[in-house]
């Protein structure tokens, strides 16, 4: 049979984050599959090494907007490494509570994410009207339903009031109770069952040499959590089970999310029940010792890795950000192979991919004008008109004025 | 004289060449500077014998004289090593890991497009992260590159 490629984004209907795949197809079957990445690429391992190393919290917590606590807490962990900094208890459980309560967000919108991408919509609406009163926990206690701004280096910026956390239980009492229900649904569901099973099939071995982490490569029978493997924060004191299943399929992946969302409230329940007294900060240096650290953080998606290397100054020599989704997505290709063309949506969905993670790097500015500018909107929509009618001989100003005309015609 | 955690005694006795380079800065975290010509047969005695199993990513150093690669390998059991190598400024030739490691190829395809390396034995694909029309010529992560500065803010 003749094989046929099809292009699929930069924009496509999987998600609303770009990245392009080409899809070579036998018939409907996949034979090939192809990516290529970088359409988030924005310049911030360059830019950290310009700020100092408190601007960097701010700076590096905005590579992802969904696991962002995951990403400056695994950032501020391993500047107080280098310096040598030991943090007060009560910091490292909020620290702890603000990731878990992440965890629980970040799960229930891959859940409702999953829904739609197999015509399950019923299972969107939902997964995120659970997802609520997660994001007015996080509200409540950091000011920000994303982008929390808790963390500095040396501990926290905001304590947390024995009524907030009286808050948090009710909450976490009254989703454990509906999880139960999308646990029962996971597993005995025959729509989730038939248009899961079997879909997107990543055996153990080629999750382990591709180097899946977090729910994908748990759901292919990776026995691998850094909160378990390589306690941080509070984790060494906490205990909780590593969901792992061994569908190694999408249905897997949904598996092992729902279930940790089980052991995210245990989790929080331990965190706030030994929540500690006592300061939340010790007064961290402005310059930071020469030396280097690499720090892990098991974040919603899998391992974060952050590394950071100093001069002594007050600014980073090198820092380095590797995001769960960059890990995972080496064995999407594989995930890929033998499965129909209609599975795609979902099997690139179910990495709960994150492209702003995964291409978080360097400035792009266009130097092949000489200079570099922020473009106001008019000027970006101007530039981008011109650039179509150049590029790709498509007059889009020409057809806009068209259409209005036509429109304005009726 | 702190004791020699298991990592740094396997490692020391079975390479001379890295006696004393070995270093642990907190418990679970080992570095070593692997010289060029060892540097593999340490990456595959790592992977072997001592059992780290994945690679958690690759970093690359302008050094000013030297660029530096540093691969950050995790075991099941939490530890992690992180074993340098080194490569000319003028000439930074390095082998693929991929061999070993096929998810590594976006990690050295950064190296190539932020950094200016070479790695031989990687296999074909579109570069990453840039942009397919970014001047290659460019390398963002070297120091000698400054980001051009705006001229205008967005209002």
């Amino acid at each position: 049979m003749a094989q046929v490629t099809v292009p699929i984004g930069p924009q496509h209907p999987s998600l609303k984050e770009p990245a392009s795949f080409s899809i070579t197809l036998e018939g409907e079957r996949i034979c090939h599959a192809g990516m290529r990445l970088g359409y988030n690429h924005r310049g911030m391992e360059k830019a950290a090494e310009s700020r100092t190393f408190i601007q960097n919290i701010h700076l590096l917590e905005r590579v992802c907007g969904i696991c962002s606590h995951s990403h400056s807490t695994n950032y501020v962990s391993a500047v107080e490494a280098v310096a040598g900094l030991k943090i007060p208890d009560r910091a490292s459980h909020i620290r702890t509570l603000i990731g878990e309560l992440e965890r629980l967000h970040s799960h229930f919108l891959w859940l409702g994410v999953a829904g739609h991408e197999i015509g399950l919509d019923t299972l969107l609406m939902y997964s995120w009207r659970d997802r609520e009163p997660i994001m007015d926990i996080l509200a409540m206690l950091c000011g920000n339903r994303v982008n929390y701004g808790i963390n500095t280096i040396g501990g926290v910026r905001r304590d947390i009031t024995p009524e907030q956390l009286q808050e948090v239980l009710k909450v976490v009492n009254q989703l454990e109770e509906r999880t139960k229900y999308y646990v029962e649904l996971a597993l005995t569901d025959t729509t989730l069952g038939q248009r899961l099973a079997k879909v997107g099939h990543l055996s153990h071995e080629d999750a382990v040499r591709f180097g899946a982490v977090g729910p994908t490569a748990r759901a292919s029978k990776v026995d691998r959590d850094t909160r378990r493997d390589a306690p941080y924060l509070s984790f060494g004191k906490i205990e909780f089970k590593v969901i792992t299943d061994d569908h190694e399929d999408v249905f897997g992946r949904t598996v092992v999310r729902v279930c940790e969302l089980i052991e995210s409230y245990k989790i929080i329940r331990q965190v706030i029940a030994t929540m500690p007294d006592g300061p939340i900060t010790v007064k961290a240096p402005r310059k930071i010792p020469a030396g280097e650290a690499t720090s892990r953080n098991e974040a919603p998606r899998g391992e974060n890795i952050h590394y950071v290397r100093s001069n002594g100054t007050d600014k980073p020599d090198r820092v380095k950000v590797r995001a769960s989704t960059m890990a995972n997505l080496g064995s999407v290709a594989k995930m890929m192979e033998a499965n129909y063309l209609a599975d795609v949506p979902i099997i690139i969905a179910a990495i709960d991919p994150c492209f702003s993670c995964t291409d978080r790097a360097v400035q792009v500015n266009d130097l092949s004008r000489g200079d570099s500018t922020v473009m106001s909107f008019k000027d970006l929509r101007k530039y981008s008109i011109e650039w179509y009618r150049r590029e790709a001989g498509v007059d889009l100003g020409a057809l806009n004025t068209k259409l209005a005309k036509r429109l304005a015609a009726r | 004289m702190p004791e020699l955690t298991p990592i740094q005694e396997a490692l020391e006795a079975n390479f001379p060449c890295l006696a004393g380079k070995v270093v642990v800065p907190r418990p679970m975290q080992a570095f070593v500077e692997v010289p060029e010509e060892s540097f593999r047969a340490v990456f595959d005695y790592a992977l072997e014998k001592l059992g780290f199993d994945r690679l958690c990513t690759i970093t690359g150093f302008d050094d000013v004289n030297s660029l530096s690669v540093l691969y950050h390998l995790s075991h099941p059991d939490g530890n992690m090593l992180n074993i340098r190598r080194r490569a000319p400024r003028d000439n930074p030739v390095i082998t693929t890991v991929t061999d070993r490691f096929p998810g590594g190829a976006n990690y050295e395809r950064e190296l190539e497009d932020l950094l200016g390396f070479e790695v031989t034995g990687l296999p074909k694909g579109p570069r990453y992260p840039l942009p397919d029309n970014f001047p290659t010529d460019i390398k963002p992560l070297r120091k000698d590159w400054k980001p051009p500065q705006p001229k205008k803010t967005a209002p």
